[in-house]
């Protein structure tokens, strides 16, 4: 190929045209196997829409436009799962801050409170989802290396104790910290939230917490039609997307209206006490008063509102 | 301001600034897309992977996160891991320009440009690192500041995205202003660089601090919540970065016009052979906190070398990155490494494998084993996983050669403005890579 005569340059060369034709035709045949390779996307389930890709974040919507999202993911939900759901959104009440003690001299590890998790929280059946995790702990400490939380037989188990954990519902929470775009934050009545139509899925707060408390959508939840809770609400037990970061959140839509837990409600022993921190004369307040309760990982500085302890 | 530096031609017009500048970009496109026929079979070769690795990422975000194998326990995996191997690439691509400005060494300026080629791709490939580890990629644009919600400055990850995309677009403007200045035939203006490079210098350490401080910020992590966790970060971006420049300084030597002198390559190698015995000396110190102390911290370490409760997926990774570290800082050491010989090729290709399994899976995976309540759940990367980080790495290369390619062109003079203009100077060894005179018409 030469340079120089520069006239006619496609009737001269030869060469430039046919590397010219062959670089055409390899583009086009690029943009052809690109196309070809991204086909999995045109399967996307039809929740990915564009009310949902231009939602606003869920502290910014006015009332009007929640009511909106809310009859989506009710439409959604009918399509999808093929129920008829209600979404609500209590906001948080005035002067109560939540907090939870647990008894674990009395707790004996059945995993009641899991399962009533599992069944309120509309976790995916096949993964088994809960918020609570049951440790079997070595009497003599509280040394969760020492612990299991995967045990497979009758419970109480000799020489052995039950540490159910769960969202400490922490006042300096490090996933909120974490977080970089707001999708998680700490309510007026100390409840940590996800709003799961905001968050990216980037999994740096599951990372950041120090009670494994965070769980992730790593697929579409399966939940026949006839196990679904229709009770929901959008920032607690709503059917989540697939892709984004859920957590407990002291089942806010039963709290929020008076009503208790359901994993406290579940427990057969009693072990479990919950309550507004604010009030005085709540039993929440006499538990911690009278016992000597104490927190998981108090020196990491998370102030948990979650508290443990031993009836003597 | 702009046409008060330029120095001979009569004034040109702002319009004709910006159409010289668009023809420069065309016939840079059409020069770096031209070569031989093994640079045909690379870019094909890479171009395949890379659609395999985005096709599996498809199929990824149609189907969930569940076809990798990262878990609640273990919520982040090969790609964060490969995320922060290349945010030390390009870091350590910047390195070579300390020597160049910071102690005038005239004969690295030459190759600060590679270094910077290199920091793009890098910054490129750590990117598409986070967003295929996304859950759901379709609301990125919550992250974009002023549109989305920008948790800044509190989360850490929002430094990360404002010094990452800083960084990337700092090193495009100082590749593209030398590559044009060169081009036209112009000696480059230092004001127009010199501040940007010294900024460069200063981001580098920025963004690999800062990678360093999204993990070790976090308490409820013992295995990288160590001070030491940062410095150790920079030391062994010192030695990937330059090492994988001596690479395509090579690969340019022996396929391009492009020559270097002997001299650059050598004061790499200089700057390798201490940041490696800094790096080994900070990970043996790391060490024996951990295992003298013992106790709960040990936990991730003790699985990390030697296995716990029967797992010990990492152990092998771990103990091959050392060994490759260690042999590759001998290789590097003897007089051998400063002669162009293989010597040195294999001492970067040890270190460079070493170093990303080091930062890479020797960091990230620990660090989640045993999970905060002490559980052991193990993660090795799925079949998808490993195609999507392929083809993150073909794309990255795709793009270093294509910069790279650039680079010989404009440095040889194959692609210069004076060739356009002037029909008789030609090129000596008349390449066939470049007849772009042929397009001005």
């Amino acid at each position: 190929m030469s340079d120089s005569n520069a006239s006619l340059p496609i009737i001269d060369n030869p060469g430039v045209n046919r590397r010219r034709f062959l670089k055409t035709a390899g583009a086009t045949l690029g943009l052809a196997a690109w196309a070809a390779a991204m086909k999995p996307l045109l399967d996307l389930t039809p929740e990915v829409n564009a009310d949902e890709f231009l939602q606003k974040h869920y502290r910014e919507l006015t009332p009007e436009q929640k009511a909106v999202v809310f009859k989506r993911l009710e439409e959604e939900a009918k399509a999808e799962y093929d129920v008829d759901v209600t979404i609500s959104d209590p906001p948080p009440m005035e002067n109560v801050l939540f907090g939870y003690a647990l008894n674990l001299s009395v707790c004996i590890g059945c995993r009641k409170c899991a399962e009533a998790c599992h069944i309120e929280n509309n976790h995916d059946r096949a993964s088994n989802n809960s918020y609570i995790c049951v440790f079997e702990m070595e009497k003599g400490g509280i040394d969760f290396e020492k612990g299991n939380a995967t045990y497979d037989h009758p419970v109480p188990a000799p020489g052995k104790y039950y540490m159910p954990v769960q969202c400490q519902q922490c006042e300096n929470a490090p996933c909120v910290t974490a977080c970089p775009i707001e999708a998680t934050w700490k309510e007026k009545d100390g409840i940590v939230v996800v709003d799961y139509n905001w968050c990216i899925g980037c999994r740096y707060c599951e990372a950041a917490c120090p009670y494994h408390a965070r769980r992730f959508n790593w697929e579409k939840p399966e939940i026949p039609a006839e196990e679904v809770n229709p009770d929901q609400s959008y920032l607690s037990n709503r059917i989540r997307p697939q892709g984004v970061m859920e957590k407990c959140t002291f089942c806010l839509h039963r709290t929020r209206e008076g009503r208790l837990p359901a994993c406290l409600e579940a427990c057969p022993t009693g072990a479990r006490v919950f309550g507004n921190l604010l009030d005085p004369d709540s039993e929440i307040r006499w538990v911690i008063e009278n016992k000597r309760t104490f927190v998981l990982k108090e020196e990491l500085g998370t102030k948990p509102r979650f508290f443990y302890y031993f009836d003597e | 301001m702009v046409e008060a530096q330029i120095p001979s031609p009569p004034a040109p017009q702002k319009n004709s600034a910006v159409l010289s500048y668009l023809g420069f970009l065309r016939r840079a496109t059409g020069v770096a897309t031209d070569g031989e026929w093994y640079f045909y079979v690379w870019m094909i070769v890479l171009s395949g992977i890379a659609l395999v690795g985005a096709n599996a990422w498809a199929q990824q975000v149609r189907d969930g996160m569940i076809v990798t194998n990262m878990s609640d326990h273990v919520s982040w995996g090969l790609y964060i891991a490969n995320f922060t191997f290349c945010v030390g690439l390009a870091a350590g691509g910047v390195m070579m320009v300390i020597p160049a400005y910071l102690y005038d060494d005239e004969e690295m300026h030459q190759v600060v440009i590679i270094g910077e080629a290199v920091a793009i791709a890098a910054i490129l490939m750590s990117t598409l690192s986070v967003v295929v580890d996304l859950g759901r990629p379709d609301r990125f644009w919550h992250l974009i500041p002023g549109i989305g919600k920008f948790n800044w400055p509190l989360s850490m990850l929002t430094w990360d995205i404002i010094v990452l995309n800083g960084y990337l677009l700092i090193n495009l403007h100082i590749v593209g202003y030398l590559l044009y200045m060169r081009y036209l035939g112009r000696k480059p203006n230092p004001k127009w660089y010199i501040p940007f490079v010294f900024l460069s210098i200063f981001w580098a350490i920025s963004i690999h601090t800062i990678t360093a401080f999204l993990y070790c910020g976090l308490g409820g992590r013992p295995f990288w919540n160590t001070a030491l966790l940062a410095p150790r970060f920079l030391a062994s971006a010192f030695v990937s970065g330059p090492a994988f420049i001596i690479l395509s300084m090579r690969v340019m030597r022996l396929l391009t016009d492009f020559h270097f002198s002997p001299k650059p390559a050598n004061t790499l190698i200089r700057i390798i052979r201490v940041s490696m015995c800094v790096n080994l000396l900070m990970l043996f110190s790391e060490v024996f906190t951990l295992f003298y102390t013992g106790g709960s911290h040990a936990s991730s370490a003790q699985y990390l070398f030697f296995g716990s409760h029967g797992a010990n997926g990492l152990v092998p990774w771990m103990w091959a990155s050392i060994v490759l570290n260690i042999v590759g800082a001998i290789l590097f050491f003897t007089p051998a490494a400063l002669r162009r010989e293989n010597t040195r090729i294999v001492a970067c290709l040890f270190c460079i494998v070493g170093i990303w399994i080091e930062k890479g899976m020797g960091l990230i995976i620990p660090g989640f084993i045993p999970s905060t309540l002490h559980e052991v759940v193990e993660y090795s990367p799925s079949l998808i996983e490993w195609k999507v980080t392929a083809g993150i790495w073909a794309f990255g290369l795709l793009i270093l050669t294509l910069i790279l390619k650039l680079i010989a062109s404009v440095f040889s003079y194959d692609l210069s403005r004076k060739i356009s203009m002037k029909q008789n100077v030609v090129p000596e060894e008349t390449p066939a890579t470049t007849s772009m005179p042929v397009e001005t018409t």
